[in-house]
């Protein structure tokens, strides 16, 4: 869990993914179209790490988003803020974007 | 398979198995004539009584006796004793010749409350065995026997009766369809199991669709006449409410089949036109409101211009998802498997591509349930930038736009064609 959290705070913008899960690619696009580089971290050889996810109430784990360090959601939340501009802020407040 | 244990026993049981290859493939289905029938049916109380069929010894009484040379034919008409209670439903299952004397035994395998544990008291009973009590068995199965090829014969009718009414069910739905009903397609014959979860759906929508019309009247009537906004208010709210039950059915539904679903089956053809990850792009929509919604402030332009952007963008991430789904099962299944000696790793490589190919398809319905939830959304923060006044009108423009695709459709179906 630590690990996680500590992954998450390294960067502006975090996404856990898995190189199966396509749902994480159109993640990932969303916030490449955004202008943000989001640390991106496969998790399909750690089992430890998506346990953790989950532990920290991440549902589902994959993919997880973090946004200034805090869990923002999954790809369902991720549309629900990006739609009501909540996401563009966000990411302008943690200084992943600047516009 | 079933030769094994005829070699363990000793030439008596050998000579059984020759000498009722029918009763075998009765049991098992349409499975072969020999002995040899290699498939041990997966039905439970069978398994008691396969010993002669090769692998299960369930019961231990059973290896006993096979292993007892001097027990010969009396263990077969043991076995004929203990089942003696003919088996109605075991021999419907047969394709073979039920004409055939062997027959009589049909009834041998489907007792499971005298399964050859009984037949340990066997040694003892062998030479008191009547000859007239034979007889009588015999005579039993041979009525049992009778009576189910009766009963066979009558299951064919059935099943022919019902082909032709199936024949002239489709002659009626095809000519309907050139008459321009519209009839959704959902018997396709290479799926028969979304066939009912698409048909629930189908009926849920016409359903959908009435309600719909209802409370778009509602609406208009209030527009029209110029209705408070209050009142107008609950009217938009019920109309919303509505509008967006469609999501709820379609995610429901798409667990029963998520390609009836996606790939809009359950729409009209011009509807199917534009459809995107099954239905309709929000972005396009709010194009095409935005000339209903005159008059509009500087600000409100603004705001719905960006909306539609955001949505744009969210449709782009998506699509970029689903193609890269459908370039992964591409690969998933275009893999070179190697050579495949039989039962060998060959067999397990394949099934290992088709379970992360299964797993693939299953991410369909999570693109779908992201996509209603895109235009729910989409369409809800809509609502926040419009008056009550505007968006009664929105969701005018919306119904009345997507009823002249149906209609389109239906003149389309309706067309003359030579």
């Amino acid at each position: 869990m630590d690990r996680v959290t500590d992954l998450a705070s390294k960067k502006a913008a975090v996404i856990f993914t898995k190189s199966s899960c396509c749902m994480c690619h159109s993640i990932k696009a969303l916030f490449y179209e955004l202008g943000a580089s989001p640390a991106i971290h496969e998790v399909d050889q750690d089992p430890d790490m998506e346990w953790a996810l989950r532990r920290l109430g991440c549902n589902p784990a994959i993919p997880a988003v973090f946004i200034g360090g805090k869990y923002v959601g999954s790809a369902r939340d991720v549309i629900s803020l990006h739609v009501d501009g909540s996401l563009k802020q966000k990411l302008i407040e943690a200084r992943a974007i600047w516009f | 398979m079933g030769s094994k244990s005829f070699k363990v026993a000793g030439k008596v049981y050998t000579s059984v198995a020759d000498s009722m290859p029918s009763f075998i493939a009765n049991s098992n289905g349409a499975e072969g004539n020999t002995g040899q029938s290699s498939r041990v049916s997966n039905v439970g109380p069978h398994e008691q009584s396969i010993g002669f069929r090769g692998g299960a010894y369930n019961s231990t009484s059973l290896i006993n006796q096979t292993m007892h040379p001097d027990l010969q034919f009396s263990s077969y008409e043991k076995m004929l004793q203990g089942q003696n209670i003919s088996q109605p439903n075991q021999v419907s299952n047969s394709d073979t010749s039920t004409e055939d004397p062997d027959d009589k035994i049909q009834s041998f395998d489907v007792d499971p409350s005298n399964p050859f544990m009984a037949s340990g008291s066997n040694d003892k009973q062998k030479d008191k065995f009547p000859e007239q009590k034979t007889q009588r068995r015999l005579a039993q199965n041979r009525e049992a026997a009778r009576k189910s090829r009766l009963r066979k014969k009558a299951y064919v009718q059935q099943l022919e009766n019902s082909r032709l009414k199936l024949t002239q069910l489709e002659q009626e739905v095809q000519r309907a369809r050139k008459q321009g009903v519209v009839i959704s397609n959902t018997g396709d014959q290479s799926q028969p199991n979304s066939g009912n979860g698409s048909l629930a759906f189908v009926a849920e929508y016409s359903r959908w669709l009435e309600e719909q019309s209802k409370h778009t009247s509602e609406l208009r009537a209030a527009v029209t006449s110029h209705k408070s906004d209050s009142e107008l208010r609950s009217l938009v709210e019920n109309a919303t409410t509505h509008f967006n039950d469609i999501f709820r059915l379609k995610k429901i539904a798409a667990k029963a089949d998520v390609f009836h679903i996606i790939y809009g089956m359950w729409t009209s053809p011009a509807e199917r036109c534009f459809l995107w990850i099954g239905g309709f792009r929000s972005s396009e929509l709010l194009k095409l409101l935005v000339s209903h919604l005159e008059p509009l402030t500087e600000q409100q332009l603004a705001s719905i211009d960006h909306l539609q952007q955001t949505s744009l963008q969210a449709e782009e991430a998506l699509s970029q998802g689903m193609d890269a789904l459908q370039q992964s099962l591409a690969d998933t299944l275009a893999r070179d498997a190697p050579v495949v000696p039989p039962g060998s790793s060959g067999m397990a490589n394949y099934m290992g591509q088709m379970a992360m190919a299964m797993g693939k398809l299953g991410s369909l319905e999570n693109f779908l349930r992201q996509a209603d939830h895109l235009r729910e959304k989409t369409l809800q923060q809509l609502h926040t930038i419009l008056t009550t006044r505007q968006s009664a009108r929105a969701l005018l423009a919306i119904n009345d736009y997507f009823s002249r695709l149906r209609a389109l459709s239906t003149l389309w179906l309706a067309r003359p064609q030579e």
